[in-house]
C-alpha cells in the first residue's frame, strides 16, 4: 500500500513505447501541464531572484531536472525559471499541485469549520484565495510583514521574506463532513464517498478526516510551512486546524524524465506514475469530467490522503531477498522481477502472488489508475525508540470508487502489510482551478447553492 | 507569570521619559509665569491661572480647609504628573514639575479621598502634544480606576486565604485560593509591568531562575498551591509565605495606580490576557496542582473584555467589522466557558483535570478565534 501506485504502470505504458518508454519522451518537460509559470508576466517577486542571470537560471534548471534536462537545456525558458525556484501559476483550469512536477517538500493541513455563518466562511475562502494568489507568486500576505502600523501585528508572519517562490502550490479540498453544513448536502458529489474500513486499518481519529484541506508543496520547506501558517491565521474563528503533516521527501514523480524517488524502505515505487504531460491519462484518470457531475466539480479531482506508518526497524532487519520479494523489484535499479530497468514493463506472473507491485498494478485492478503525490515523513521517535516514520500517501483520481478503493482492497493480501500500518485517512473533493483574479476557491460550489 | 511585557510601563520610567522629573527639588525656580497658586479648601480647589507656559511649573499650595488634603497635577487620563500628600490644614507646600505643552488637571482631595475637586489647566507653547480623542482619555481613566479597584478588592480576599493557611486549615485555604487570584488575573499585564512583584507572587516552579531553590526562594500563590494540593499539609514555612504574599500584594495595590496606561497598552494588554490563556490556562500548566485553571481563564477574559468595552466606541468608528467580530467572539467564548460552571454568576468552575482533550481543543479554538481579531484592536484605536 505504500504504493498503491504500482498501478500507474497501466496500459498507457505500452503506448508510450515499451521498455524505455519514459526516458524516451522527456522533454516536453512540464511546459504543457499548465502548471508552471510559462507566462512572463508573472515575474518572481521575491528579492532573491533579482539579479540572477539567464545562465544561472539555466544551470539551476539543469540541476533540478536531472540528466535529461541537461541534454536539452534552455528549451523552455518558463520552465527553467520554475525549476530554479520560481513561481507556479496559481490560476488555471485545474488547481496547481496535482499535475505540477512534484516539489521536494510538503505541509498538508486538514481543517474543521468552526463557524455556522455561511457568509463568514465564504469571506474566508475569498481571503484564502487572495493570500494564496500572493504567496504562490512569492509575495507576502496582505500589507506584508513589516512597514505597517506599529500598533498592529503584521499581516504576514515574515519567515518567507527573502526566499524564492520555490514553486509553491496550494491546493484546496472539501471533505465529506463539509457538506453537512451551509446547506450543501445536495451538492455532495456521489464520488465523495466515506472510505470503507480496509483490512489492517488502525486509524487515529485525531489524524483523520477534516472539513477542508490545504496541500502546500514547495521546494523550500519554510515556504510551505509559511503558507499553511498564514492560512490558518486568516482562518481563526472560522476554521481550526484538525491535524497537519509535514513531508520531507517526495516519493513519486510526475516528470517522466526524472528518476523515481525512493521511499523510506529504500525502494522506488510507482515508477510509472501519471506524468504532468500525459494529457490523455490525466483526462481519463485524474480530472473530473463535466458529465461525471456535479457541475461544480468539473475540472477538479478527488484526493485520498493516508498516513502510513512504516515499521522501519523490523524492515531493516529483513533480508535483501525478502525485501525484494515483497516489493517485486530489485533494490538497486528498481527494476521489476526479471527486468533490467525501473520503467520496464513488469511481468507480474514472475512475482510472488503477494508481491506489492503485482497486487497494486493496474492489470490486477481492472486498469484502475491514480496519480500519486506522496511524501516521506518522520515525526521524531515514538517513545519506544522507534522512528515515527513512513509514507504520507496522497493520490489524486477522477473517482475513488474506481481508483483508490479497489486498489486498496486488492492490497489486503500484500506482503508489505507486515511492515506498514495505515494510521490516518482522509478524502477530499478538490474543486477545479481558480480561473482569474476575480475567481475564488469554491466559487462554483457556493454559487450553485443557497443556504437552507 | 511570564517574563515582563512592555505594554504597560511603570510610572518611574515614564515620568522621566515623558515629562521629566517631578518633585520639590528646586532645580530652577519657575519664572513668575510658571507659578500657579493653588488654594485648597474643604469644598474648593482654586487656581490662580488656567494657562501657563510649558516648561518648569511650580504649584504653590495653601490648605485653607479643615481637612488634611492632597494636590495632584494630572494628565487628562488621570496619570499623575506630580503630587503632594499630607498637606495639613493651614499649611503651605510647593511642588514642581517639568511639563510639555498640553492639557492637564489640578485636583485637590480634601480628606485624601475620592477623585478630588478638579480644575482643567493648559500648558501653552510650541510642540504641543497632539490632543487625543477625549473618549480615549476617558477610557484610560476608567481603566485606571478598574485596575485600582481590582487591587483594592483583592487584598481582603488574599487575607482570607492567608489566614486560612496560617490557621493550618487546608480545606478553607483550598476554598479561598482561586478567588484570591481573580483581581490579579483580570489585570495581569498591568500587574506584570512592575517587574519585581510578579516573580514574588505568581511564579510557578518552572519559572524559577537558575540557582533559585524551590524550597527557599519560591514564594507566592503557586508555592502555597503546591503545599495545599500536592503536599496536603501546611507548615510554618507556609505561614511565612502567606504573610509575604499579603505584603507583596499590598505593595502592588499601592503602586498599581502609577502604571502608565495608554489606549494602545490597554488594547495590547487585552490581547496579552488571551495569550496568557492560550499558553498557560488552556494547557492546564498554570494551576497544575489545584486545577482551578478555568477560574483564571475566566478572569483573564473578563479583564480583556473590560479593556475592549472601554475602547469599543472609538474602535467601532474606525473598524466596525472588527468590533462586530470581537462582540461575536467574546460572546462565543463566554458562552463556552459558562458550560463549565453551574452558577453563571459565581466562579465555581469544573476542575480542569476533568475537562477532556476534545473539550480543551474547543476552548483553545475559541481562544484563538478571539485573540486573532483582538490583536487588531490597538490599530483600530489609534487609526
Amino acid at each position: 500500500m505504500t504504493d498503491t501506485t504500482e498501478n500507474t504502470t497501466d496500459s498507457a505504458d505500452g503506448a508510450t513505447g515499451g521498455d524505455t518508454a519514459a526516458t524516451d519522451t522527456p522533454s516536453t518537460g512540464t511546459a504543457g501541464t499548465g502548471a508552471p509559470a510559462g507566462d512572463g508576466s508573472r515575474a518572481p517577486s521575491r528579492r532573491a531572484l533579482i539579479g540572477w542571470g539567464g545562465a544561472g537560471l539555466a544551470l539551476g534548471a539543469a540541476v533540478a531536472g536531472g540528466a535529461v534536462a541537461v541534454a536539452r537545456p534552455g528549451e523552455d525558458t518558463g520552465d527553467t525559471v520554475t525549476a530554479a525556484g520560481g513561481p507556479i501559476a496559481f490560476h488555471g483550469t485545474h488547481q496547481a499541485g496535482i499535475a505540477t512536477p512534484v516539489q521536494d517538500r510538503l505541509h498538508f493541513a486538514a481543517f474543521d469549520v468552526e463557524t455556522d455563518d455561511r457568509e463568514a466562511f465564504v469571506a474566508m475562502l475569498k481571503d484564502w484565495t487572495e493570500a494564496a494568489r500572493r504567496m504562490t507568486a512569492g509575495k507576502a500576505v496582505g500589507d506584508g510583514a513589516y512597514g505597517g502600523l506599529a500598533e498592529a501585528p503584521p499581516d504576514d508572519t515574515g519567515e518567507a521574506l527573502g526566499l524564492k517562490p520555490s514553486r509553491l502550490t496550494l491546493t484546496l479540498g472539501f471533505g465529506p463532513s463539509l457538506f453537512e453544513r451551509f446547506g450543501l448536502a445536495k451538492q455532495r458529489p456521489e464520488a465523495l464517498v466515506d472510505l470503507p474500513q480496509f483490512a489492517g486499518d488502525n486509524l487515529d481519529r485525531a489524524r483523520s478526516g477534516g472539513d477542508l484541506c490545504v496541500q502546500a508543496c514547495a521546494d523550500d520547506p519554510q515556504v510551505a510551512v509559511h503558507a499553511i501558517r498564514n492560512l490558518a491565521r486568516i482562518g481563526f474563528g472560522k476554521v481550526s486546524v484538525r491535524w497537519s503533516q509535514l513531508g520531507f521527501g517526495k516519493t513519486s514523480s510526475t516528470t517522466p524524465e526524472a528518476q523515481t524517488p525512493r521511499n523510506l524502505m529504500g525502494f522506488k515505487d510507482g515508477t510509472r506514475n501519471i506524468a504532468g504531460t500525459e494529457t490523455a491519462r490525466l483526462k481519463k484518470h485524474v480530472w473530473v469530467d463535466e458529465k461525471d457531475g456535479p457541475s461544480w466539480m468539473a475540472g477538479g479531482s478527488y484526493l485520498v490522503a493516508r498516513r502510513i506508518r512504516m515499521h522501519i526497524e523490523p524492515w531493516d532487519r529483513t533480508s535483501l531477498q525478502e525485501q525484494e520479494d515483497i516489493f517485486g523489484r530489485d533494490k538497486g535499479e528498481g527494476a521489476p522481477v526479471g527486468k533490467a530497468k525501473e520503467r520496464d514493463k513488469p511481468f507480474l506472473k514472475a512475482m510472488k502472488p503477494d508481491a506489492h507491485v503485482r497486487l497494486a498494478h493496474p492489470d490486477s485492478n481492472d486498469g484502475a489508475t491514480i496519480l500519486r503525490r506522496g511524501y516521506s515523513f518522520t515525526d521524531g521517535t515514538d517513545g519506544l525508540g522507534r522512528l515515527d516514520a513512513g509514507l504520507f500517501f496522497l493520490a489524486y483520481q477522477r473517482d475513488v470508487r474506481k481508483g483508490f478503493i479497489p486498489i486498496q482492497r486488492n492490497l489486503a493480501t500484500d506482503a508489505l502489510n507486515e511492515y506498514i500500518q495505515h494510521v490516518g485517512s482522509a478524502i477530499f473533493a478538490v474543486p477545479p482551478g481558480v480561473r482569474d483574479a476575480d475567481d475564488w476557491w469554491g466559487r462554483a460550489l457556493f454559487s450553485s447553492t443557497t443556504e437552507g | 507569570m511570564r517574563p515582563l511585557r512592555l505594554s504597560f510601563v511603570t510610572a518611574a520610567t515614564t515620568v522621566a521619559a515623558l515629562t521629566a522629573v517631578t518633585g520639590c527639588t528646586e532645580k530652577s525656580s519657575a519664572g513668575a509665569d510658571g507659578v500657579i497658586a493653588v488654594t485648597a479648601t474643604d469644598t474648593k480647589c482654586e487656581v490662580s491661572k488656567k494657562e501657563f507656559p510649558a516648561g518648569h511649573v511650580e504649584l504653590d499650595i495653601e490648605n485653607k480647609g479643615s481637612k488634611v488634603t492632597e494636590v495632584y497635577l494630572l494628565f487628562p487620563d488621570d496619570r499623575v504628573v506630580t503630587e503632594r500628600e499630607n498637606i495639613g490644614p493651614g499649611t503651605k507646600q510647593k511642588v514642581t514639575a517639568e511639563v510639555k505643552a498640553g492639557d492637564y488637571r489640578i485636583a485637590c482631595k480634601p480628606g485624601m479621598k475620592g477623585d478630588g475637586i478638579r480644575q482643567d489647566v493648559t500648558a501653552t507653547g510650541s510642540g504641543k502634544v497632539a490632543k487625543r480623542d477625549p473618549r480615549l482619555d476617558e477610557a484610560v481613566a476608567s481603566y485606571r480606576k478598574y485596575v485600582q479597584t481590582q487591587a483594592d478588592e483583592t487584598i481582603p480576599l488574599v487575607k482570607v486565604f492567608a489566614d486560612a493557611v496560617k490557621d493550618g486549615d487546608v480545606e478553607a485555604a483550598k476554598k479561598a485560593y482561586a478567588p484570591s487570584r481573580i483581581g490579579w488575573e483580570r489585570t495581569e499585564p498591568v500587574a506584570e509591568s512592575f517587574g519585581d512583584i510578579d516573580p514574588k507572587v505568581d511564579v510557578r516552579e518552572d519559572g524559577l531562575e537558575e540557582g533559585q531553590d524551590p524550597e527557599k526562594d519560591w514564594t507566592g500563590w503557586h508555592r502555597l498551591e503546591r503545599s495545599l494540593w500536592k503536599d496536603g499539609k501546611l507548615t510554618d514555612r507556609d505561614s511565612e509565605l502567606a504573610d509575604q504574599l499579603v505584603k507583596d500584594l499590598v505593595d502592588w495595590q499601592k503602586r498599581v495606580g502609577k502604571a502608565e496606561i495608554t489606549p494602545t497598552s490597554m488594547a495590547n494588554g487585552a490581547k496579552e490576557l488571551l495569550d496568557e490563556v492560550a499558553t498557560g490556562k488552556v494547557t492546564g500548566e498554570e494551576e497544575r496542582y489545584s486545577h482551578t485553571d478555568l477560574v483564571d481563564f475566566k478572569a483573564n477574559v473578563e479583564g480583556a473584555e473590560e479593556s475592549y468595552k472601554l475602547l469599543k466606541a472609538v474602535a467601532a468608528e474606525n473598524d466596525p467589522e472588527l468590533t462586530k467580530e470581537l462582540d461575536k467572539q467574546f460572546t462565543a467564548l463566554n458562552t463556552l466557558l459558562d458550560k463549565y460552571r453551574a452558577d453563571k454568576t459565581g466562579y465555581d468552575f469544573v476542575s480542569y483535570d476533568k475537562v477532556g482533550e476534545a473539550e480543551q481543543n474547543k476552548l483553545s479554538d475559541a481562544v484563538n478565534a478571539l485573540a486573532e481579531p483582538l490583536s487588531q484592536l490597538a490599530a483600530a484605536v489609534v487609526k
